[in-house]
């Protein structure tokens, strides 16, 4: 996790909200930096996690989680991190018929289905201990990324369906946290993504916006971060809060600064 | 450090000096800067010490294991290399002139290494191909042969040492002429064909979809095209019975790597109907085996070139899409054909080359090039990719097309600003 985006956040490993729904999004540069905090994030919070790691593979998430402090190989020995690797698991289904539903069922059906088995998978690992004591502290899902699913087949209205179920089995009955990315795809009309993206803004307590920077590349401010605190359940009664950061991305943190107050141009 | 610290005040600068080192090892070991293995999980990859395969060499960064795309230049541009385990897609010019050389450079970097060669094609048989492949240049007579190509550019001024715009000298060339003994990454002359001999040895596997048209389709119907199913479970096959992801106990490890190239992919010879209309019947089958190909690879030792026409496909998102699901992104534009053929400013110039994507593996950050406008041209043994230089407009009377030429170019520097397209209109000047 990043000390700094904790600031900005205000939150700190220990007194982690529960209950929320985060939405990531990166418009025009590559948002995975905000995955690996939070997925540092809330390991060290001693949070169960549920990993649906779509895009990269396990090894790559863990190099990561190493330089910013957290083991996974460990977290997923001792039971804390549940890690669906997309990858790895789309060869074996989609070349071997399986006996029980896979997670990613979806890859052997000609017409676009439903994310039911991914939502049972979801469930099944994040369902308290049977003893009824609680190891971890929330149950917190967290999908890298949900434009994936689009590629794959699925609707906009049928991944909208999966995340309204796991918020209910997640948020709501275990008072745990969901965090997803979304591309946004900005000027290449992609309906069904617009779609997506816009409904689950409107579901989110907290949406990180990672954009490029609108005068191209500089190597020393690498995006702008806008960051947006939502209450969904509430109409617009108090004006939502928002902020807008710009940052630079280092080998093992990353640093944020006011807009147009990066160390280098000072 | 602090180690180092305490040693440099003490006497004895041999023993500090040594204890500096065996910190310095010992943290080597721990950190995950050097990777024990190839990045593929082979599940047996328990062994300490790097795997060495010809034709790799690992990442300076993060210890990725490398292989060379056959251009030097663009390798240099992609951090290194191309990743063992992943895709590099090149969007293709519009006449496919200068992406099937990319194409053919990859392979024959293949055949020069010793890798095993997978070839799919739907235009072309892929014994044709292999035999087109370009001929390298040995080390021998190559830097003779490249002081006559350069002989007539001006390049005698760069020993000189600069007087007034020495600020300039510090800036990196872009172009490395042929190192002697560069066992990572060759030159080729595509005026020669490659040594027949070469290509016998070599071990190759071709796939060409006319071939494996069945007429009866026994599959489980899928979203996927026929083409599609076909060449992954062809891909599948390879990499199942020759070793390369290490689950076949009755073959033993391999220690080559696989390089795939597909050649044309998207396009209607596959089957595939993006390229044709702008809301196509399976528009998920490119998208969905690009990730189950991306599957296969990552758990392989294996690295995939991919050469698609995206200036045919009609629906924009479907681009963005393919984008997102492959690791490398290159494209290539090239002025044939276009009113900057003849435009003085491009002259000399074949084209530009646009690095898209560059993925961040293992990694927060990546290596990525400043310079974001970047042309080629092709000489007869030399690919080059420069920067593209821009004279300055000294025209005296403003003309009309004097005038056009600046908004153009500085329409062009606004798109290679490689994050927003939309930042032209913060360029006023």
């Amino acid at each position: 996790m990043f000390p700094e985006l904790n600031n900005l956040l205000n939150t700190t490993p220990d007194r982690a909200e529960q209950g929320k729904l985060t939405l990531l999004c990166d418009a025009k540069t590559d948002g995975s930096f905000l995955v690996h905090h939070f997925l540092s994030f809330y390991l060290k919070a001693n949070c169960k996690v549920c990993f649906v790691a779509l895009i990269q593979s396990f090894s790559h998430y863990n190099i990561v989680g190493q330089k910013l402090g957290v083991s996974l190989t460990a977290a997923r020995e001792c039971g804390q991190l549940v890690f669906l690797e997309g990858l790895k698991s789309s060869v074996d289904v989609f070349f071997r018929a399986q006996a029980e539903p896979h997670p990613l069922q979806f890859l052997r059906e000609a017409d676009a289905g439903n994310l039911q088995p991914l939502y049972e998978f979801v469930r099944e690992a994040l369902k308290p201990a049977d003893d009824g004591q609680a190891a971890w502290r929330c149950p917190v899902l967290l999908v890298d990324d949900l434009s994936v699913l689009l590629s794959l087949g699925m609707g906009a209205v049928a991944v909208l369906d999966f995340i309204h179920y796991c918020r209910a089995a997640v948020c709501w009955e275990q008072k745990g946290n969901i965090v997803a990315l979304v591309h946004d795809s900005g000027d290449a009309e992609d309906e069904e993504n617009d779609i997506l993206l816009n409904g689950l803004s409107h579901q989110s307590h907290l949406i990180l916006r990672a954009e490029g920077l609108a005068t191209g590349f500089c190597r020393d401010v690498h995006g702008q971060l806008k960051i947006l605190w939502r209450t969904p359940s509430q109409p617009a009664a108090h004006r939502d809060r928002s902020l807008t950061y710009q940052y630079k991305i280092q080998d093992k943190s990353v640093s944020f600064f006011a807009k147009g107050m990066s160390p280098a141009i000072l | 450090m602090a180690a180092a610290a305490t040693c440099g005040t003490s006497a004895g600068n041999k023993g500090c000096t040594a204890a500096a080192a065996a910190a310095a090892g010992g943290k080597n070991n721990v950190t995950s800067f050097q990777r024990k293995g190839p990045r593929a999980s082979v599940p047996d990859s328990g062994c300490a010490r790097l795997v060495s395969i010809a034709g790799t060499r690992p990442s300076v960064r993060n210890g990725q294991l490398l292989v060379s795309t056959g251009l030097p230049a663009l390798d240099q541009l992609l951090g290194g290399g191309l990743a063992v385990g992943t895709v590099l897609l090149i969007e293709e010019d519009k006449y496919n002139i200068y992406s099937s050389l990319l194409f053919k450079y990859f392979l024959a970097e293949g055949v020069i290494n010793g890798h095993t060669l997978l070839v799919a094609s739907a235009k072309e048989d892929p014994a044709d191909i292999l035999q087109e492949l370009p001929a390298p240049l040995l080390d021998d007579n190559c830097k003779k042969d490249f002081d006559e190509d350069v002989g007539n550019h001006k390049t005698p001024e760069s020993n000189i040492k600069m007087k007034i715009a020495w600020r300039y000298q510090l800036l990196p060339k872009m172009e490395p002429g042929p190192v002697s003994s560069s066992r990572f990454g060759h030159y080729y002359d595509l005026s020669k064909r490659m040594p027949q001999e070469l290509i016998e040895t070599s071990k190759w596997h071709g796939f060409f979809f006319p071939e494996k048209l069945s007429p009866t389709l026994n599959i489980e119907p899928c979203s996927l095209t026929h083409g599609y199913i076909k060449l992954l479970q062809f891909i599948q096959n390879v990499i199942y019975e020759e070793g390369f992801d290490g689950s076949n106990p009755q073959v033993k490890k391999q220690k080559n790597i696989l390089r795939i190239g597909i050649q044309n992919l998207g396009s209607p010879l596959w089957g595939d109907d993006i390229c044709c209309t702008e809301n196509c019947d399976n528009s998920h089958s490119l998208t969905k085996f690009l990730y189950v190909l991306r599957g296969l690879l990552r758990t392989s030792l294996s690295a995939c070139i991919i050469t698609m026409p995206t200036h045919l496909i009609q629906n924009k998102a479907i681009i963005a899409r393919v984008t997102n699901l492959s690791d490398t992104v290159v494209g290539l534009e090239s002025f044939i054909g276009s009113e900057r053929e003849t435009n003085p400013l491009y002259k000399d110039y074949h084209g530009l080359i646009h690095i898209r994507q560059i993925p961040r593996l293992n990694n927060l950050i990546y290596d990525v090039s400043d310079v974001k406008d970047l042309a080629f041209k092709l000489k007869r043994k030399l690919f080059t990719i420069e920067r593209l230089h821009l004279p300055p407009d000294l025209s005296d009377t403003v003309s009309r097309s004097s005038k056009q030429i600046p908004a153009a170019s500085s329409r062009l520097l606004g798109q290679e600003c490689g994050v927003m397209a939309g930042g032209r209109k913060h360029l006023d000047f």
